[in-house]
């Protein structure tokens, strides 16, 4: 273990306060100084918590002195998403119509890691409300990739991804509605998880596609996303869609082999659409899971092709009702000297929304208009049976999919700005994921010629993360590649 | 299906509350044609016979008691407003009668 | 040519629960501006709804009373419009899967029993209120009323008069009221009523076009309106004009329905299936945990009370148009009064002291068994029904028992013979010129005399035993 303590895993971070070898102090004083060393560079942070993050880590270190029970994230340093809704701070969805918009409460998320133990180092960089594929629609500042700094880090959740994979944070929250957890994560050569939808609480999550969107983690390796996804999981009475289902020890489903589990590979996944280099890497992992005694089945998810444009029309739709609350009544930007309210909506939403929000406002609003319902809306739900029923006559045949996360590694910055149909297509793995509600992983599995990690994608059976994760760490332990850590600072 | 015209846009953007000048509603014509004409491949399927997935999860009957439970205090439901006497949230003196 | 009137009423209650229905923020709606509000009913960022289950009862419990079908399946939806009212610029609602349909509500107009069809009930919720009073060019927004649950009822255009409409409208606030969904109070807002009026030639089964009416704030209001706009209709088709289809508000100081604009530029709701809440699954055995919960509905309630109690038509109307005055009055009959009797006290007196004092009949002091008890005294001649309306007021100033009242009053009637042939001889000898007519033929004398009697022993006076001795002393004497 290195010395700085800003490398550590969050279990290791969680073991080593919990033991006294060192102080959640000490733990959140080296992140903070990776911060100040890293981040002028990587641009994760919109606003970092040094003062209250302190004092939570003094808070975990008073309660092991007087013998108390401190939570199984005792003194872990942890980054959120600009769109958790905090007390503390502010809640922008890196969006000028939320500019110094405070939250009334914390979400969910929040407080369950609060109760755990966890220490927040402040807020993360995202495509503003959750709407990208590369972290260039935020409107606060443009994140850069750890492992190559003229790349995107992904997105949505790329100021998440890029402060895992620059280690400053032990593991960030961040939220999938497409694959804004899992293509970040690959991005960065993280871990992260998108759960089953329902899986985890999304009360405080500020809504982009309300039956799409999904809390996870994102970490540095597999056991700390078992270990954040026990904190985070359950039953939330503020949240009609989560889950009353028990959520067991994922940690405890942790072990390091393959046995008796079946792969299924999809065909419609390893076409030409898949760069050489990244076949190459998903093709090497899948043998070192073989390796490990699972195996292998070929299986077809036939609607896979119509996944992009189910997406778009959902979550556009969902997402021109949700953000329609953003006028300037109640909070947030209000435009100067409206003469009327009509006017005071216009003028407040034009300068607010950046240019991609507003496109898929447009979109969602044309689909969802008179006369057009039939053939989009309803038509798009009707395919998204048929993605969802792909999915479960797969799960038929094998205990977890592999594939690649995305199909190309990190693109450079501006690389795709001009194009919103290629930047949607960029999400081709991930969003079939979200359309079936099923839980899927990204991990590293290696680096590509260019030097960026390259990501396999683990999906699993309706809440039944525990098998992912199984196949995640089997994998993690027998790999055998050492991708080491990007060097940013 | 497809096709979007600028009156569309115009129409769209009515409804949605965004005031765009000629130059976005030209690039938007385009670009929102290039993404409904790609929403075309939908109509391939033949999905009559199936039915719509609203959640992908399959629940029913989740409720709250009827519990009365504390509000926010004003002030603080009033701390983001931009505009307010204390009491109200504030905004242009509204002139239709409804 | 003539014309009749195509009518169908859209009426909003609010549900009587105790807490919104999406979050937990009270309902009472005297509270001062934004002070029962949170983040779920502000719209703000992040916030989730989660349905009031009460809320749901309610609804169903309202279509079973109207004979609708109850939907096995159902589903909120979102209704997208922007208005500063409107927290979230969505109103969570029911479009094609209401909880309830297919219903009727029976109303009558002049003897003649009509049945107006409810084509569906469903669940919804309130929006915020905008004040205008304020100055200096602005409208305040109190969100302290959005998102109490409302229940929308659409009935089918059955209604062919301004009369029809208001009998709907009473028997529709009747069952609610019966059920105890809701308070359909007009004045307060609890209950909305709109009416969407057309015209066309007798004997026409095409609709004309229609227009719809709002801002009206009572039952008479509404059905003034209604007349106004059959009337506004006719003239214009009479001139052989075309009707415009349009909101039209109700002016009720000019008696006169106005155009209104428009909320929105154009009315394209864009509802979808509300992505935050599951689907409502009302099973047979739920339906039927509801029903039982069901009171009686007036209707049948009116028939019990004619068969049970031989209560003529007008008095089972009167006492069944309100549950907690029908519910009162049979108490009273539980305690032993004479039905006829007890429902003419409650009727009278009662209602009259309900009346001026503004005392809901809930609060009422004066006891069933009390009233009761009070007949019980007029049936065994212990006071007089005269002096039992003094009793009653005092009752119902006091709450005394009735009993009580009496004996501190000295109310007790006067039935000694000997006392009261006293009074009478006495009586007799002051009035020399009417006893002196009584003797003379004129037997109709006796009446002031009585009177007379009654005055000297300040109305407690046996009516019965007075005549009897009077009749005996002047034709003795």
């Amino acid at each position: 273990m290195s010395a700085e303590s800003y490398a550590w895993t969050a279990h290791e971070i969680r073991d080593a306060v919990t033991s006294g070898a060192v102080s959640a102090r000490a733990v959140a004083e080296s992140y903070l100084a990776r911060i100040e060393a890293c981040d002028q560079k990587v641009q994760a942070y919109v606003d970092v918590w040094a003062e209250s993050a302190l004092a939570q880590a003094d808070a975990v270190d008073a309660r092991l002195a007087r013998g108390e029970d401190v939570g199984p994230l005792a003194g872990v340093p942890v980054g959120l998403k600009d769109l958790f809704c905090t007390k503390q701070g502010f809640t922008t969805c890196c969006s000028k119509i939320l500019k110094g918009y405070r939250s009334p409460f914390d979400a969910t998320v929040v407080e369950r890691l609060a109760d755990a133990g966890a220490v927040f180092l402040g807020k993360l960089n995202m495509d503003e409300f959750a709407m990208g594929s590369s972290t260039e629609n935020s409107a606060v500042q443009v994140t850069r990739n750890p492992w190559n700094l003229a790349c995107v880090p992904g997105g949505s959740s790329g100021g998440s991804a890029a402060a895992v994979a620059a280690d400053e944070c032990a593991f960030a929250l961040g939220s999938d509605t497409g694959g804004s957890i899992r293509q970040p994560a690959a991005c960065c050569g993280c871990v992260g998880l998108k759960p089953t939808y329902g899986r985890v609480s999304r009360y405080g999550l500020v809504a982009f596609a309300s039956s799409l969107d999904q809390v996870g983690p994102l970490t540095k390796d597999v056991e700390d996303c078992a270990l954040a996804m026990n904190v985070l999981s359950g039953r939330d009475e503020r949240d009609s869609t989560s889950a009353d289902l028990p959520v067991g020890d994922f940690t405890a489903a942790l072990r390091p082999d393959a046995k008796g589990l079946r792969i299924g590979l999809p065909k419609e996944y390893f076409t030409d659409a898949l760069g050489a280099d990244m076949r190459e890497k998903i093709e090497a992992a899948v043998s070192a899971l073989e390796g490990q005694g699972a195996e292998v089945v070929e299986v077809s998810l036939p609607h896979t092709e119509y996944a992009v444009a189910v997406y778009y029309i959902i979550c556009t739709a969902e997402a021109s009702a949700n953000l329609a609350r953003f006028d300037g009544v109640r909070y947030g930007h209000r435009a100067a000297a409206a003469a009327d309210v009509e006017e005071l909506y216009r003028r407040t939403k034009t300068e607010g929304f950046g240019p991609e929000v507003q496109r898929r406002i447009l979109l969602g609003t044309y689909v969802l208009s008179s006369g057009y319902y039939d053939a989009y809306y309803s038509k798009a739900q009707r395919v998204r049976s048929l993605i969802r029923k792909d999915f479960l006559d797969a799960f038929e045949q094998c205990d977890v999919i592999v594939g690649p996360t995305s199909p190309t590694p990190a693109f450079r910055l501006g690389e795709k700005t001009a194009d919103p149909l290629e930047m949607y297509l960029s999400d081709i793995y991930t969003i079939s994921i979200n359309l079936a509600g099923i839980p899927a992983m990204s991990m590293p599995c290696g680096l590509t010629e260019s030097g960026l990690p390259a990501g396999l994608q683990i999906m699993g059976k309706p809440f039944d993360e525990a098998t992912i994760l199984r196949v995640g760490y089997a994998y993690e332990q027998n790999r055998g590649l050492d991708m080491g850590r990007p060097a940013v600072a | 299906m497809g096709k979007i015209t600028k009156q569309d846009v115009e129409y769209v953007s009515g409804l949605a509350h965004l005031t765009l000048d000629e130059e976005t509603k030209e690039r938007l014509v385009g670009e929102l044609s290039e993404i409904l004409g790609y929403m075309e491949k939908l109509n391939e399927l033949d999905t009559s016979n199936i039915e719509p997935t609203m959640h992908a999860l399959e629940m029913t009957n989740v409720y709250r008691e009827d519990k009365v439970q504390p509000s926010l205090d004003r002030e603080t439901a009033l701390m983001n407003a931009p505009d307010s006497d204390g009491e109200y949230f504030l905004v242009p003196k509204i002139l239709d009668t409804e | 040519m003539e014309y009749e009137a195509v009518i169908g009423m859209e009426v909003h209650v609010e549900l009587n629960t105790d807490s919104k229905v999406f979050c937990g923020c009270s309902t009472d709606f005297d509270a001062p501006p934004n002070t029962n509000v949170c983040p779920v009913c502000l719209g703000m960022p992040g916030v989730l709804p989660v349905i009031n289950r009460m809320a749901v009862e309610y609804s169903v419990a309202a279509g079973l009373a109207l004979g609708c079908t109850i939907s096995r399946w159902s589903k909120m939806d979102r209704k997208n419009y922007f208005y500063p009212d409107l927290a979230k610029n969505y109103q969570i609602s029911q479009y094609d899967l209401p909880l309830t349909y297919d219903g009727s509500l029976e109303i009558e107009v002049d003897g003649v029993r009509k049945r107006i069809g409810i084509t569906r009930a469903h669940l919804e919720e309130d929006t915020a209120r905008n004040t205008h009073s304020l100055g200096g060019g602005v409208s305040g927004v109190d969100f302290n009323r959005s998102g109490v649950a409302l229940l929308e009822i659409v009935s089918e255009p059955d209604i062919r008069s301004a009369a029809e409409a208001f009998a709907y409208l009473t028997a529709l606030k009747q069952i609610l009221q019966y059920l105890g969904v809701s308070d359909c109070n007009m004045e307060e807002g609890s209950l909305r009523a709109e009416a969407n009026i057309s015209l066309r030639p007798v004997g026409a089964t095409e609709f004309g076009t229609k227009t719809e009416v709002k801002n009206v704030a009572s039952f008479s209001g509404t059905q003034r309106a209604i007349e106004y706009e059959i009337a506004r209709q006719r003239a214009i088709l009479e001139e052989g004009g075309a009707v415009l289809q349009e909101t039209r508000g109700w002016d009720a100081d000019r008696g006169v329905t106005v155009s209104q604009r428009s909320k929105e530029s154009a009315h394209d709701y864009r509802y979808f299936p509300e992505p935050d809440l599951v689907p409502l699954a009302v099973d047979e055995a739920w339906e039927a945990t509801i029903r039982e919960t069901l009171p009686e509905l007036p209707q049948a309630r009116r028939d019990r009370f004619m068969e049970q109690y031989g209560l003529p038509a007008y008095d089972t109307g009167v006492l069944t148009a309100d549950r907690a005055m029908a519910d009162y009055f049979e108490a009273v009959v539980e305690a032993g009064a004479e039905p006829k009797q007890a429902g003419n006290w409650v009727m009278g007196d009662l209602q009259k002291l309900l009346a001026d004092g503004d005392v809901p009949i809930g609060e009422c002091r004066v006891e069933p068994d009390g009233l009761a008890a009070m007949i019980g005294l007029i049936d065994k001649g212990v006071i007089s029904g005269k002096i039992a309306k003094d009793v009653l007021a005092e009752m119902f100033a006091t709450g005394k028992a009735p009993g009580t009242v009496v004996e501190q009053r000295g109310l007790v009637q006067i039935s000694d013979a000997d006392e009261l042939a006293e009074v009478a001889r006495a009586v007799i000898e002051a009035n020399p010129g009417p006893a002196g007519d009584y003797r003379g033929g004129k037997k109709n004398a006796l009446g002031f005399l009585v009177g007379q009697m009654m005055k000297a022993t300040k109305g407690k006076a046996n009516p019965k035993l007075a005549n009897e001795l009077l009749q005996h002393e002047l034709e003795k004497g």
